[in-house]
């Protein structure tokens, strides 16, 4: 019965076909403006706005070639990207490695204050950060690591959220592996890197993109740490193109492109691991 | 057994080696980085913003004013952020749990063609970071007669508007920059939840003849509840936390009559234009105090505290 029903396209599919496709052309129609704005020279913008007329005597590369060759501030264009690139490996490299220690010692184990340390993760994860923002700022500068990488990097590498995932996932892993570890003479380091770490891989994969995804596109810490044009990430460089005065849209748009492209590649090959990514807080919680 | 009684001399000679065995010492060290993180970039800087709260900050002087900042919060400026960010807050919740859990519902029936497609188009905006967001929807809520917002009410014969000078227009935008970048995000959770219900519900509804709406209110939205408290508490945190897209759409300069001022934004501006660290951290303890009262309603609410889990 539930395959015939499957294959009969009734009036309520067409209906849904219809709401939805509309849906998704809105959805999309702000990206595929501003694709069309970067292909434009920005005094098309200053006359018209932002609009989707399509002309094709005015569209060139210009604005891509702008940031390729460096002129004015578009020039740190690219160290941006890099400085982006690195500030998220990192910090998802570290995000990973300690959250996963920590969901795993929390899941695994049965110790004294396991709960009080359970309790703590969750009050980090319901208190917005931006509440300690000036004290940490404070910190931050005792601690020298003003506009460096690791001062954007260490407060919020141990998160709760991939905590809280690592920990609901180490709840099911098999602890005979563990004993059996332990009588083939395995450290618990030993257990946890060569036995439990490939059974977490796929907790790995969502937290990966969780943690890339907000990493790259983070933006008011790093916007508080970073004091100079060379030390920017991606979207502190391109939200310093927005002045009220508009001097450097050319760049701005094509650089705004520019900084989706790799996270929508990425998305489309892993689409999976996002959408696990993503609903990571709310499916077990 | 006689393999373990071998190994036993071995380990005794190297006692570090032994501790790090230890399975009593191992929990805390996995625990650890996480200790750590929570004194030092948690729990101080928490102390300090609730003790920075009555002192007035300057370079190198540091004095307690006691209330006293607290007391200058009644004021304007905070007034405006308290009730945009209150306002953007309730209008999200509003918007972006009831259409999206309609939304999943749809995508989720069977009679829906090419469901993952629009999943995953829905879900694009998402991966926008909120300054390309913002970028975008500055330009599109542009004042020009060709951008895209006006020409939209051109259609209509309804002529250009300022988009970013009044109250309700720069809400309006607001929301449809939140709507554009979460609708999708809520979905999938929607979605994730949904197809944990097992439809043998559904088949005994069937047998007993209920209907469509019959089945979406008696088993579909009880059985929601868990991930619709998520998502309300995501929201409301995310509600009162916003910034960024506000910071974008004025390009980062004060909105005319602080119409785009939020809570955060008043934080950012005292703590680090005005260099006013005290009084911002007045802002932001209060800011807890709201946060903490609102997350307790709504857990009391829906009942969540009844439950023990």
């Amino acid at each position: 019965m539930e395959t015939v029903q499957r294959k009969k396209f009734t009036a309520a599919s067409w209906l849904l076909l219809v709401l939805f496709a509309i849906l998704a052309v809105l959805m999309l129609f702000p990206l595929y403006a501003l694709f069309l704005a970067s292909l434009k020279p920005a005094s098309e913008l200053f006359r018209y706005g932002l609009n989707v007329r399509l002309d094709f005597d005015v569209m060139s590369l210009d604005n891509y070639r702008s940031i390729f060759t460096g002129k004015g501030e578009a020039g740190h264009y690219f160290e941006w990207y890099s400085n982006s690139v690195i500030i998220t490996v990192l910090f998802t490299l570290l995000s990973l490695l300690f959250s996963s220690m920590v969901g795993y010692g929390l899941g695994m184990y049965r110790f004294k204050g396991r709960n009080l340390i359970f309790t703590l993760v969750l009050i980090v994860m319901m208190i917005p950060v931006e509440i300690i923002l000036l004290p940490l700022y404070k910190l931050t500068v005792s601690l020298k690591l003003i506009n460096t990488v690791w001062g954007i990097i260490l407060p919020f590498m141990v998160a709760p959220l991939p905590i809280f995932f690592f920990r609901q996932f180490a709840l099911g892993l098999p602890k005979d592996f563990m004993d059996a570890g332990r009588i083939d003479g395995c450290t618990e380091f030993g257990i946890f890197f060569r036995i439990m770490v490939p059974l977490m891989a796929p907790a790995y994969g969502a937290i990966t993109i969780l943690q890339a995804m907000n990493s790259w596109n983070n933006f008011l810490w790093p916007l508080i740490v970073l004091r100079t044009t060379d030390k920017f990430t991606l979207p502190i460089g391109l939200a310093s193109f927005v002045t009220p005065l508009g001097s450097n849209y050319e760049a701005l748009i094509a650089g705004a492109v520019l900084a989706i492209l790799p996270i929508l590649i990425l998305f489309l090959f892993f689409q999976r691991y996002f959408i696990e990514g993503l609903t990571v807080g709310g499916v077990k919680g | 057994m006689q393999q373990q009684i071998n190994r036993e001399p071995a380990l005794a000679s190297k006692p570090r080696n032994r501790l790090a065995n230890s399975q009593h010492l191992a929990p805390y060290l996995f625990v650890l980085p996480f200790i750590i993180s929570f004194l030092l970039f948690f729990a101080y800087p928490l102390i300090n913003a609730i003790i920075m709260s009555f002192q007035s900050v300057l370079p190198g002087e540091v004095t307690f004013v006691g209330l006293d900042n607290y007391r200058e919060l009644w004021n304007t400026d905070f007034a405006d952020a308290l009730y945009n960010s209150s306002r953007y807050t309730l209008f999200t919740l509003l918007l972006l749990i009831p259409i999206p859990l309609l939304l999943a519902v749809m995508l989720n029936s069977k009679k829906m063609p090419f469901s993952n497609f629009f999943r995953s188009t829905l879900f694009i905006p998402a991966l926008t970071s909120v300054v390309v967001a913002g970028v975008v929807f500055r330009m599109i809520f542009g004042e020009l007669d060709g951008a895209l917002m006006n020409s939209f009410l051109h259609l209509f014969g309804i002529s250009s508007q300022r988009w970013l000078y009044s109250s309700e227009l720069s809400m309006f935008a607001l929301l449809v920059l939140a709507s554009w970048r979460w609708i999708g995000i809520n979905i999938l959770y929607f979605l994730s939840a949904l197809q944990n219900i097992p439809s043998d519900l559904y088949e005994a509804a069937d047998i007993d003849g209920a209907g469509t709406r019959t089945k979406f209110m008696k088993i579909t939205v009880p059985l929601l509840k868990p991930i619709t408290v998520y998502v309300l508490t995501i929201s409301i945190y995310g509600g009162y936390a916003m910034f960024t897209e506000s910071y974008m759409l004025w390009a980062g300069k004060p909105s005319p009559q602080n119409i785009g001022l939020t809570i955060v934004g008043y934080i950012y501006q005292q703590g680090f234009q005005y260099f006013n660290l005290g009084f911002g951290s007045a802002i932001g303890v209060t800011l807890l105090g709201i946060t903490l009262a609102v997350s307790m309603l709504q857990l009391i609410l829906t009942g969540m505290f009844k439950k023990e889990e």
